[in-house]
């Protein structure tokens, strides 16, 4: 790289998404990003070719779910990026680190209603961390240098940067910045990672004098990989742990210590422990209204410590009484060496184990349950996925789309490993799964990808199984067919006295059919006895991506439940166990 | 992290807070910031830009109306901003305020004079002279607009527009103190 080499801004592009180590990149190319597919084509980057732009995004997402590494979509101007809207507002609820590329018209167009022009930074500016329109070709090098240091660190997220096809096509004299020129052009930009060494000896000591703690893990935990650090913690301390649907697998699911998710449908004890607390520590986590029911009895007797890389979280929902901003990994370990540092001094540790017996008279308790389907009835959907689950191992990857499947998913798999489970969390994007796994499995071809599906989700974005045969990317696809939008169903029973509208699916296509001509394996699964039979074959195929069809008991519900707004002392548990509430006073 | 200014100046039910944004000047961060408090439902009162010396920066001054947000929520997500450089909160009773305001009032016959009399009390200026108006310059503190612009009213106001206020923190080592240097996530 001689320092007065001249590149088309199209090549500096390619060079710069290189030399920032992309290896696999989702897109579609279109008038406006013409010039960038030009020189990807000597590139080493892998680029696949997805079927809609919202796929590119969502694929996206799953490489950087399962990987930690930020996921790049590159697409057109207009339409495209209109499209890649849905991606972006996800990972950035979710805090994905992404960096979409789109096209533009040409400056001397912009502004014009050109065609197929559209305001990409501005529509995008409300779902982005950050968005760029680079209006120079000599720009493009630190655009995407700035653009890859802000989507992967501080609180990651999606960044967009917008190319107007002229700068594309300009000369420009090469040139790579280097840390510190990025560095100085983003004087504004200085993520806090280190905590406040009083405030870790606060939550030391709070930890130390709680009778009832509990360690609360959000989506921040595996972003920053503290999962080590956080078990080191819990062990320590032998404090419970819940892991919230973006926390699942941060710790191990067969841990003594690991209670599932809290939440609007966590597990009765993890919720009750959390309100039942008299310490919160928050790692990672956000005190999301899924999460904390109604916010004014939500763990009314609770003190909280709340570690999180992004200020603003602090005092956000629910008033810490020691806040902490930094990286999670870097504040749990200096919070576990002030831990041991007191024991050795003599501090004494507060006596939890009746709160720990307590615990664990609610699991037992209150374990996970459903009804078995009567002889010749539907299958029960809980069944089919304690079925895949059984035959899986603990570095298959699980993806889930968004609703009662998403939440059964959750419940019903043991999450024993990080970077295991894919989902959308914040945004709850119908359709997430079938892209997301495919973007999972280009990241890790060696994994197992699982995709549980609903059939409204799966019709969604389905069309991207042609990408998956195509591209020779072989995911698995069950859907858990109960021929309705089955959360909204289950809400519209509950909460609308059974009156049901819209979310009938009864005329859903045949997904058999729908797998072979996308060239999958399709199988279709009616009753129990097929069901085992069905995954073992499922799971020997690996030249080819397979769909599993699971007809499903249409009015099975997602129990436990909070319902929105209620306080979480009032959860709806399976009604099997309603008569043994007491046992949560 | 910038302490709450609970001591307001002009009583409960102006609940006003001057937030002095240092920013990079590039394209669209005046709809950034203006994106992020529609977005999160804060309310401005007032807001003025402008490049600052350095003409790499632009300063932001923005009156915030806290009555539904808590400050120090609003300055936290402004922070977030990549483009947000720093943020000072200006007590107002350690800030030196300016602000603009052009008037046209009625002033005909012998009221002409009884106007002008204003215009020279609040050493104003006037601009412009018609038959039965004149239209007004005056700046100054917040406070001295609002008196002239009450006086005015008593001859019929035609039109006016403000500024909204800019304001710099007063040269003293307390002000200086609540200046928080720009971190974000």
């Amino acid at each position: 790289m001689s320092a007065k080499e001249i590149l088309t801004g199209a090549e500096a592009l390619i060079r710069s998404l290189e030399l920032e180590n992309v290896e696999t990149m989702f897109g579609l190319p279109g008038g406006c990003i013409l010039p960038a597919y030009d020189p990807l084509l000597k590139s080493s980057i892998r680029h696949i070719l997805v079927r809609h732009e919202q796929g590119a995004g969502h694929m996206a997402q799953g490489y950087a779910h399962v990987t930690g590494r930020p996921g790049v979509a590159m697409v057109t101007s207009g339409p495209a990026a209109t499209n890649m809207v849905t991606p972006l507002c996800d990972a950035f609820m979710d805090s994905i680190p992404m960096v979409c590329i789109t096209g533009q018209v040409s400056t001397t167009a912009i502004g014009t209603d050109a065609f197929q022009e559209c305001d990409t930074v501005g529509i995008t500016r409300s779902v982005t961390k950050h968005n760029e329109l680079v209006m120079r070709a000599e720009d493009i090098p630190m655009a995407i240098r700035q653009a890859f240091h802000i989507a992967t660190t501080g609180r990651p997220g999606p960044v967009l940067v917008d190319l107007p096809k002229d700068i594309l096509q300009n000369k420009m004299e090469w040139n790579w910045p280097t840390d510190e020129e990025v560095l100085e052009a983003l004087p504004g930009y200085r993520p806090t990672t280190k905590g406040h060494s009083r405030m870790i000896r606060e939550a030391a000591k709070l930890l130390l004098a709680a009778e009832q703690p509990v360690l609360y893990l959000g989506g921040g935990v595996l972003k920053a990989r503290a999962a080590e650090a956080v078990r080191e913690l819990a062990e320590l301390l032998q404090i419970p742990v819940v892991t919230t649907l973006m926390a699942r697998g941060a710790f191990p699911d067969d841990h003594e210590l690991c209670y599932g998710m809290p939440g609007m449908h966590g597990t009765a004890t993890a919720i009750t422990a959390m309100q039942k607390a008299d310490l919160l520590c928050a790692l990672g986590a956000r005190f999301d209204d899924r999460v904390t029911g109604k916010v004014a009895t939500f763990a009314p007797d609770a003190k909280i410590i709340h570690v999180d890389i992004d200020p603003a979280e602090q005092g956000k929902v629910r008033k810490p009484d020691v806040p902490i901003v930094g990286d999670c990994r870097l504040v749990v370990e200096e919070i576990v060496k002030a831990v041991k540092e007191m024991l050795a001094d003599g501090v004494e540790r507060a006596d939890i184990t009746p709160w720990r017996s307590r615990v664990n008279g609610w699991r037992e308790q209150f374990p996970l349950t459903y009804d078995q389907s009567e002889p010749g009835a539907r299958l029960k959907p809980q069944y089919c996925l304690e079925r895949l689950r059984d035959a899986a191992t603990d570095d298959t990857i699980l993806v889930a789309g968004v609703g009662q499947h998403q939440m059964w998913s959750s419940l019903f798999w043991k999450f024993n490993k990080p970077y295991t489970w894919v989902n959308s969390g914040g945004l709850g994007t119908m359709g997430f799964a079938v892209p997301a796994a495919i973007g999972a499995k280009a990241a890790k071809p060696e994994a197992t990808v699982w995709a549980i599906d609903g059939d409204g989700c799966f019709q969604m974005t389905a069309q991207e199984l042609v990408t998956a045969t195509t591209e020779g990317i072989h995911v698995k696809i069950a859907i858990l067919n109960n021929t309705y939008l089955g959360m909204v169903r289950q809400w519209q029973e509950m909460f609308y006295g059974e009156r049901y509208s819209e979310v009938d699916l009864s005329g859903c296509p045949d997904f058999v059919k729908w797998a072979e001509a996308m060239g999958c394996v399709g199988i279709r699964v009616e009753s129990p006895e097929e069901v085992d039979a069905a995954i073992a074959k499922a799971n020997s195929i690996n030249d080819r991506s397979v769909v599993v069809e699971f007809r499903v008991e249409e009015f099975e519900k997602v129990f436990p439940m909070v319902p929105a707004g209620a306080s979480n002392d009032d959860v709806l548990l399976h009604p099997s166990q309603e008569s043994r509430r007491e046992f949560l006073k | 992290m910038t302490t709450i200014n609970t001591n307001n100046p002009y009583g409960d039910s102006r609940r006003h807070h001057i937030l002095s944004v240092l920013v990079q000047n590039r394209p669209g961060v005046l709809a950034r910031v203006s994106g992020l408090f529609a977005r999160r439902g804060y309310n401005i009162y007032s807001l003025a830009v402008a490049p600052t010396e350095d003409a790499d920066y632009s300063r932001i001054t923005i009156v915030v109306d806290i009555s539904a947000t808590p400050l120090e929520q609003i300055v936290k997500q402004l922070f977030k901003l990549i483009d947000v450089v720093r943020i000072t909160e200006l007590d107002p009773r350690k800030t030196v305020e300016r602000e603009l305001m052009m008037v046209t009032v009625k002033a005909d016959g012998d009221l002409r004079s009884q106007v002008t009399e204003l215009v020279a009390i609040f050493e104003a200026k006037v601009l412009a002279v018609g038959t039965d108006v004149l239209t007004i310059s005056v700046d100054g503190t917040p406070q001295k607009l609002d008196d002239f612009e009450e006086l005015l009213r008593e001859y019929g106001i035609v039109e006016s527009q403000r500024t909204g206020r800019v304001a710099l923190p007063r040269l003293d080592r307390e002000a200086r103190k609540s200046a928080t240097k720009g971190k974000a996530s």
